[in-house]
């Protein structure tokens, strides 16, 4: 059941997937599986990990490992972990961060620990892992980082700010490293989704031409990894949209419920 | 959770008539269902459901909770060397073909969408043109995980009184959280065909008996707007996989997609064309044996996303029922000319025999002899009358209607179809039911 030959491990095929089990990690995880790459998996929850991991073997995945794992409470123990799964991996090529923590304003803006727990997953905890990512690219002179950010950190707005922030805060950091990784062809890029049909939505109105499935969005995730610019929008539309919608003078946008 | 069940107004069956509002619960992993069962009651049932190809009702519960089953779609496992896959319930059969087909497997049946889950294929036992050498899909399934929202959870297997009630059981005895099947093996990702034309229905009988013996693939197209000495003339098409080729499955997506409803005044017009076109080969019969990949022979309507909005935004229903051998030839002729002097045919139907497998569920539609299926625009009591008309031709006839296909039929018309219905009530869960089963059950 091991299902693909072991020559199938493509080198430069060596994949991390941090929040292995949300919607757009799974569905960029299924097209490294069909080219059959290895797989490393961390998320919470061991028994989802290891349903997923069997997928992924089954679609043609050279191997599927998983780590259960708090991405949030490990973050400072970032550089370890990413050194033990490199190992594990026989080497590293992919990094994608998918996780993060939707939450509400109206939540954040009640609690001091709401806010802590949204700027800890999407942003401070993020860093960490995406630093460690980019210091062993340093080291081995290739690799590329994927992270998920949000067309919602283009512009602060009252439904969604703290989250926001902490998107478009990550968005900048990986942007920056995207610019000290250059000179040594490794890569850096943010991906910003604009509105996903996957669970972290799943209380919103949904339909419409705005909305992507995990699937298109997975694609976009995949290809990041081998090409693009360090900024890049899923769908692509989405960089007209929040061009328009950034240079909406204030004393309009302040009218808005957005 | 209370918010697993979350409002929606979107969720309508493949003939689109019936627009209700549900409570719609997506569950992603398969440890989510026990807690979302036990959130049910007799009271307030729910209806687990697929991808909605359904056409009438019996993929809706107007008003009550949904679990939509889609998002568990996870291979389990997949032994290349026996053809024998596990995939919870959500996969689709275009997924399954994916992985099975590149291995040289396929699915031991299929019906003519591959838009289709796993547990949807079972709660229908679907059949598919080689019904008369493999049966239908129930006949192939090695065992089944079935959570019923008592909190009890069994693996049922064949011979089980469970797993005969789960099969065709239109996802009343349970939720399905995986199936396990047996794949077929194949040479190649190719079928050598042909096709024969044949100028009165009544002529289709032979040919499709001569076709059985050698043809692994067997259904036939007809003409419902011609009458007379042409009533029902039609092309049949056989098929069977061709002993050398690539093993190169299917594109996943369609290449075409229907984005908005056709409006009213286009929609003859326009439905007919769309069809000709998908059609076009089909129609203007090939002579002589032809290759062909098996995704535009088993799945010619899959190549346009959303071809049912073809027929507006009122909806159509399909018509399917099957007759016995004794009686099909007769059948079939009076059917036609009913439908053709009704001036409300859809202008193709489909015409495919059924093998004389012992039939895997309680509720399986399939029995030996001849299937006849087709569209009716929903243009409101006129179709209802006429579908009235060709049920008292079916019953007469001894034959019976296809649940996935209804969306109207009384209870009366149902029951004498379908003789082990009073066996199969006694393992309907009761915190399950839809507007199917309201109907048909009394």
């Amino acid at each position: 059941m091991q299902a693909q030959p072991a020559a199938a491990t493509r080198t430069g095929n060596r994949v991390l997937i941090l929040g292995a089990l949300s919607a757009i990690a799974i569905a960029t995880a299924r097209i490294y599986a069909k080219e059959g790459a290895a797989l490393m998996l961390v998320a919470r929850n061991s028994a989802r990990l290891d349903a997923l991991a069997a997928d992924l073997r089954a679609r043609g995945a050279a191997s599927a490992e998983t780590a259960a794992m708090d991405l949030e409470a490990e973050a400072m123990n970032a550089p370890a972990h990413m050194a033990d799964w490199k190992r594990r991996l026989g080497g590293l090529d992919h990094v994608h961060l998918v996780y993060g923590y939707l939450g509400t304003q109206e939540q954040a803006t009640a609690s001091a620990a709401e806010l802590a727990r949204i700027t800890a997953s999407n942003y401070a905890s993020a860093v960490q892992w995406c630093e460690a990512a980019a210091n062993i690219f340093r080291e081995q002179k290739s690799g590329s980082l994927v992270a998920v950010s949000s067309v919602a950190g283009d512009r602060g707005r009252q439904s969604n700010y703290a989250y926001g922030a902490a998107k478009g805060g990550l968005a900048l950091y990986v942007q920056g490293l995207a610019h000290s990784l250059a000179p040594i062809g490794a890569r850096a890029v943010a991906v910003k989704p604009g509105f996903v049909d996957t669970p972290m939505t799943d209380g919103l109105k949904k339909g419409g031409p705005l909305w992507a499935s995990p699937e298109q969005v997975g694609r976009i995730m995949r290809r990041a990894a081998d090409r693009g610019g360090p900024i890049q929008y899923a769908p692509g539309k989405w960089r007209l949209i929040m061009m328009i919608i950034r240079s909406v003078p204030s004393f309009i946008f302040h009218k808005t419920k957005v | 959770m209370a918010e697993s069940f979350l409002p929606s107004e979107t969720v309508t069956s493949w003939g689109r008539v019936v627009r209700a509002s549900h409570r719609v619960a997506r569950p992603r992993f398969a440890d989510e269902l026990p807690g979302l069962l036990s959130a049910l009651s007799p009271a307030d049932p729910a209806l687990p459901i697929g991808l909605r190809r359904s056409y009438g009702d019996s993929n809706l519960n107007p008003g009550g909770p949904i679990i939509d089953m889609t998002g568990l779609d996870r291979v389990i496992s997949i032994d290349r060397t026996t053809g024998v896959m596990r995939a919870e319930a959500g996969l689709s059969l275009s997924q399954a073909l994916q992985l099975l087909v590149p291995a040289g497997w396929f699915l031991p049946t299929t019906p003519g969408s591959r838009f289709v889950t796993l547990g949807g294929a079972v709660a229908n036992d679907v059949h598919g043109k080689n019904h008369h050498r493999a049966g239908s899909f129930g006949a192939s399934v090695t065992r089944i995980k079935l959570l019923r929202t008592d909190g009890s959870a069994h693996e049922l297997a064949p011979g089980d009184p469970l797993f005969h009630a789960t099969i065709g059981g239109l996802g009343l005895t349970g939720i399905i959280e995986w199936v396990e099947f047996r794949a077929i093996p194949i040479p190649s990702a190719q079928l050598d065909a042909q096709d024969a034309e044949f100028s009165h229905v009544r002529d289709y009988f032979d040919l499709a008996a001569e076709a059985h013996t050698r043809a692994e693939h067997t259904m036939a197209w007809i003409d419902c707007l011609s009458g007379g000495a042409h009533l029902g003339r039609g092309i049949l098409s056989s098929a069977s996989w061709r002993s050398h080729g690539d093993l190169v499955p299917h594109r996943e997506d369609p290449k075409l997609a229907m984005p908005i409803d056709a409006p009213g005044f286009t929609l003859n017009g326009m439905t007919v064309r769309a069809f000709n076109s998908v059609f076009h080969d089909l129609k203007r019969m090939r002579v002589g044996p032809y290759t062909t990949h098996y995704e535009p022979f088993l799945y010619p309507l899959d190549k346009i996303a959303n071809w049912n909005r073809l027929y507006g935004r009122d909806g159509f229903y399909q018509y399917q029922c099957v007759l016995p051998p004794a009686t099909a030839r007769d059948g079939v002729i009076e059917l036609l000319k009913v439908i053709a002097a009704s001036g409300q045919a859809s202008f193709l139907a489909v015409l495919k025999d059924f093998g004389a497998h012992p039939p895997a569920g309680l509720l399986s539609f399939p029995m030996e002899g001849t299937t006849l299926a087709l569209d009716f625009r929903n243009i409101g009591t006129r179709t209802l009358d006429l579908m009235a008309d060709l049920d008292r031709i079916v019953l007469s006839a001894g034959g019976r209607l296809y649940p996935a296909k209804d969306g109207r039929i009384p209870a009366a018309v149902f029951e004498a179809g379908f003789p082990k219905l009073q066996d199969f009530r006694g393992y309907v869960d009761r915190g399950l039911s839809s507007a199917f089963w309201r109907r048909v059950s009394g």
